[in-house]
């Protein structure tokens, strides 16, 4: 059941480590982060809640979606050097990727692990 | 094998699902008293006040996730009492649940104010009543220059509401930060509108009285049991009471040689240290301290605990800036200030235990990674 009700969703490809591929409905306004909790997205661990301060949420954006993204702030900036698994060029927080219109197809694979 | 879980806060909620991840396959029940699927509290005071999150968006996982984790959730449901002896909690309504380890995660409950009606924020009804109230008025008095008394008057002044903080020591969050810190939180309040009354208890007249003065741990059910609680239920090193089949994590946790501390990070990282425990790994409590709070424009970012620092150094100056605690010579703690790298550095360097002179953390040329990346 939603947790909220009916609203505009768009879909959010999440590629596990493994290569399993799963296209989510997510809500506009909710996060890339949300979107995969809410839906049985376990690679994603979020402990914080979102608010850029633990690093759980860590996600590799497929390059040509990467310009389409919100520009990374400092707090996501920094807390990308503690990730578990290692930067790239094309790492981000799916915290700080609000889901909107145009992010419809996104694709996000998950790190091998979060914690 | 069966583990029962006393509290859905941040704290239980994590304890269920680090069993899980370390493997643990019997039973796992976690019971809540309210009515509410287990949820965060931060954003209640931040982003749901501001009106930027919805209520419903501080769930941490929707129902889905307990049934496929085998979590069974008891929400709603006041526990009674604890019998050791049979090793069983006893419900309110009368059942009872048998465990083999048992884990306290009943977290706190806010101190109230004997002589005065005010509103309090600690649960999702808290917040839900705080922020009907916050639109609807047009003033706010908030006793308390604590955290969460200043996140309140922080979006209170974002609402275009009138606010004043009211506190008795005469300077804010004076218990946990230096005064330089204090004194920055001061002027950015002032700067945005707040009306400061430090080293004052007169409460002025306001469409709304917030409180927000400090918490009482809930350690009832664990004295009752004859465990060991003196503001905290003592825990040892594994985070277990005085009966080894009895953990407790979290807000009502007080750790023999750490203390009690009321954060997110420490119930997670507690929770995560018990499930280990339980599972039958041997691990001792050694995680960084670590806490933030939002108050418009600035991030405050602590990591370790400042507390009998002799010496502090800035790093930066105002308004990004970063202080080193330094006790005996030695790094405690950083409280950064819109500097999230430094915050990420100073929990590198407080979990490696790396010597850092005051001159290196004052000089903005010193690379301090240097000293964890060797």
């Amino acid at each position: 059941m939603p947790l909220f009700g009916k609203k505009e969703t768009v879909t959010i490809n999440y590629i596990s480590h493994a290569g399993v591929k799963k296209p989510i409905a997510v809500t506009v306004g909710n996060s890339v982060m949300e979107g995969a909790i809410r839906n049985g997205i376990d690679e994603i661990v979020a402990e914080c809640g979102g608010a850029a301060q633990c690093g759980t949420c860590h996600v590799y954006v497929e390059e040509q979606w990467l310009p389409k993204l919100p520009p990374m702030q400092d707090d996501e900036n920094a807390m990308l050097d503690t990730t578990l698994c290692p930067r790239r060029p094309n790492s981000r927080l799916s915290c700080q990727i609000p889901v909107t219109k145009e992010l419809d197809g996104l694709t996000v694979h998950t790190p091998e692990a979060q914690v | 094998m069966s583990v029962v879980i006393v509290g859905a806060g941040q704290g239980g909620f994590q304890a269920a699902w680090s069993l899980r991840m370390e493997g643990y396959d019997g039973s796992i029940t976690l019971i809540g008293d309210e009515p509410y699927l287990p949820y965060q509290r931060p954003p209640l005071s931040k982003g749901f006040l501001l009106g930027k999150q919805e209520l419903e968006s501080v769930t941490l996982r929707p129902e889905k996730f307990y049934s496929d984790q085998r979590i069974e959730l008891r929400m709603g449901e006041c526990v009674a009492s604890i019998d050791r002896a049979a090793r069983k909690v006893v419900l309110a309504s009368g059942s009872s649940v048998p465990y083999d380890s048992l884990i306290l995660a009943t977290g706190a409950r806010v101190r109230r104010l004997a002589d005065r009606e005010a509103l309090y924020l600690r649960g999702r009804d808290d917040a839900a009543q705080l922020k009907d109230r916050l639109d609807r008025a047009e003033s706010v008095a908030v006793i308390g220059g604590g955290f969460i008394g200043l996140e309140v008057a922080a979006a209170a002044r974002m609402l275009g509401k009138e606010a004043a903080v009211v506190e008795i020591q005469p300077r804010l969050m004076q218990r946990v930060v230096a005064p330089v810190v204090s004194d920055f939180f001061r002027e950015l309040h002032e700067t945005h509108g707040v009306r400061l009354m430090l080293g004052s208890g007169d409460v002025p007249r306001a469409d709304l009285t917030v409180a927000g003065v400090g918490v009482i741990p809930n350690v009832e059910l664990a004295l009752e049991a004859g465990l060991t609680a003196d503001n905290g239920i003592v825990v040892d090193e594994h985070l277990r009471t005085a009966d080894q089949n009895i953990f407790a994590i979290g807000d009502c946790s007080k750790h023999a040689q750490r203390g009690r501390l009321e954060s997110v990070q420490n119930a997670v990282d507690q929770a995560k240290c018990a499930a280990a425990n339980i599972a039958g790994k041997t691990q001792v409590y050694a995680a960084v301290p670590w806490f933030w709070t939002d108050q418009f424009d600035a991030k405050l970012q602590m990591a370790g605990l400042s507390g009998g620092a002799d010496r502090v150094v800035l790093r930066g100056s105002p308004p990004k800036f970063s202080v080193f605690y330094f006790r005996g010579g030695k790094l405690i703690a950083i409280d950064s200030i819109s500097r999230p790298a430094d915050h990420m550095m100073a929990r590198k360097l407080l979990a490696a235990g790396v010597e850092v002179s005051a001159e290196q953390a004052a000089d903005e040329n010193f690379a301090l990674a240097s000293l964890v990346n060797r």
